[in-house]
């Protein structure tokens, strides 16, 4: 199971990576195993400000719709269109082009109750 | 692994979309051991089915099977199952896991002449061997021994006891079924799956047969709606002495039907229907909901079913379906979704 150090985890299986004030987020790879097959992305729209545990997009795989919830609180900057047209790089390269969107950070401090890769590697066990 | 009907039951083995596609083109293995096992026999037993079933079995010949319909005094499908004929005064029948039960104490309550009802449910597993490869898979299995024809069923003995082999499925795709001891399922299935058959799961068994539009019980088809409504008065024969229901489906059929099961594909690309969403006129007013809805592995396109009202259950009609607030351009077409490539026997 692929879990980058250098990324930040949600117990709800998203990813994220902080550049500056801007923290892209994704699904694990484990995440991605587990809905197998993802056929359907439903980005949020640029603008909107969530807060963190909000349900924020939806990844659909034939079986199931499963909610993607922010893992932190901000305002969605960026989608990415990419993986509305190609849904399967959602499986195919969770970690890179299979990212799902981008926010503003509104409170750095919520970053720290984000697992680690140890911590996450741990609870996916 | 989810439960199901008192089962637990696998969704996938390893993708939807690889089972689906092992089964359109190769062959898959279900595992469909919770399905249930009637048996019927007695001098009567032709004349009491054919009063507590819709279809006309007394046009059976021995070795055949058809399917039929338990229906209540209003018409409404109890259960959907097949019916096969294996002598001439005895019948196999397979019936739907959850329903297992409830069909027993119905036929069980309507049992008056000469016939004797066995519920083997527990005693059988069974296993479903589906795609254009599945003869093959027969043959390396059971290499002294004939598939039945289609809608056929055949029982032999083994030396790992009796099987009862039926040509018939749920995905539209040439194959058969397959009932065997319940201690000797794992052997056979296991059988199966080194002649080079796919397992497969739930998940795949759904898309399957919902690109052929055959109805899933509890979703497609329910005490409240009459085959006829569920577009099946095919398999339905009105024209037999009397059988629980006729009367409701006799006055539907010469009143006209003011609803019915209708196909509907999205016409352009979509979040996946699902059952329940909520199906639109164009104006946006709610109109039915879907009772299945899947995105079609083959097809690559959103497809459902759903009871439309009757001027509207054509297809061409377009439509919108509600996804979370999110409306996808829909139309009614003709049934089935698909058809698959390879003929069957």
């Amino acid at each position: 199971m692929n879990v980058p150090q250098n990324l930040r985890y949600n117990t709800s299986h998203e990813w994220v990576l902080v550049d500056g004030d801007v923290a892209t987020i994704g699904i694990s790879d484990h995440a991605q195993e587990e809905l197998t097959d993802v056929v359907f992305v439903e980005l949020p729209p640029v603008g909107k400000t969530v807060d963190a545990g909000d349900p924020t997009a939806v990844v659909e795989s034939v079986k199931a719709a499963s909610d993607i919830y922010a893992p932190i609180s901000g305002e969605i900057v960026e989608v990415n269109d990419g993986v509305e047209a190609e849904p399967a790089l959602v499986n195919t390269d969770p970690y890179g082009a299979g990212w799902i969107f981008k926010l503003r950070i509104k409170d750095v401090s919520q970053l720290e109750k984000l697992l680690d890769a140890a911590g996450y590697e741990a609870m996916i066990g | 692994m989810v439960p199901f009907a008192g089962w637990n039951m696998p969704v996938q083995y390893t993708s939807i979309m690889d089972e689906h596609a092992a089964v359109r083109t190769a062959a898959g293995i279900f595992d469909i051991s919770h399905m249930g096992q009637f048996l019927v026999s007695g001098a009567e037993a032709v004349v009491w089915l054919n009063r507590v079933l819709a279809s006309n079995v007394s046009k059976l010949e021995p070795g055949q099977g058809q399917y039929s319909f338990l229906l209540n005094e209003s018409g409404g499908v109890i259960d959907d199952l097949i019916v096969y004929r294996t002598g001439p005064d005895d019948f196999f029948l397979v019936v739907n896991a959850s329903m297992i039960d409830v069909d027993f104490q119905w036929m069980s309550r309507h049992l008056d002449c000469d016939a004797v009802l066995l519920n083997e449910s527990n005693q059988w597993a069974g296993m479903a061997v589906q795609g254009p490869e599945s003869a093959e898979a027969f043959a390396k299995v059971l290499p002294n021994r004939e598939l039945p024809p289609r809608n056929g069923i055949a029982r032999y003995t083994t030396d790992e006891g009796e099987i009862v082999v039926c040509r018939t499925g749920y995905t539209g795709e040439d194959g058969f079924e397959f009932f065997s001891s319940a201690n000797e399922g794992e052997t056979w299935f296991r059988a199966f799956v080194d002649a080079g058959v796919k397992p497969c799961g739930l998940g795949a068994r759904d898309t399957l047969r919902l690109e052929m539009c055959y109805p899933l019980n509890g979703s497609d088809l329910s005490p409240e709606r009459t085959p006829l409504e569920a577009g099946l008065g095919f398999f339905v024969d009105l024209e037999k002495d009397g059988f629980i229901g006729q009367a409701t489906l006799k006055k539907q059929k010469s009143e006209g039907l003011t609803q019915r099961l209708a196909a509907i594909a999205y016409t352009g690309k979509g979040a996946p229907p699902r059952a329940h969403y909520p199906v639109l006129d164009t104006t946006g007013k709610v109109i039915s909901e879907l009772s299945s809805g899947v995105l079609s592995p083959t097809l690559g396109q959103g497809i459902g079913l759903a009871y439309l009202p009757l001027e509207l259950a054509k297809p061409g009609t377009e439509l919108l379906i509600d996804v979370r607030g999110r409306h996808f351009p829909a139309q009614v077409v003709k049934k089935p979704f698909y058809k698959p490539v390879t003929k069957k026997p």
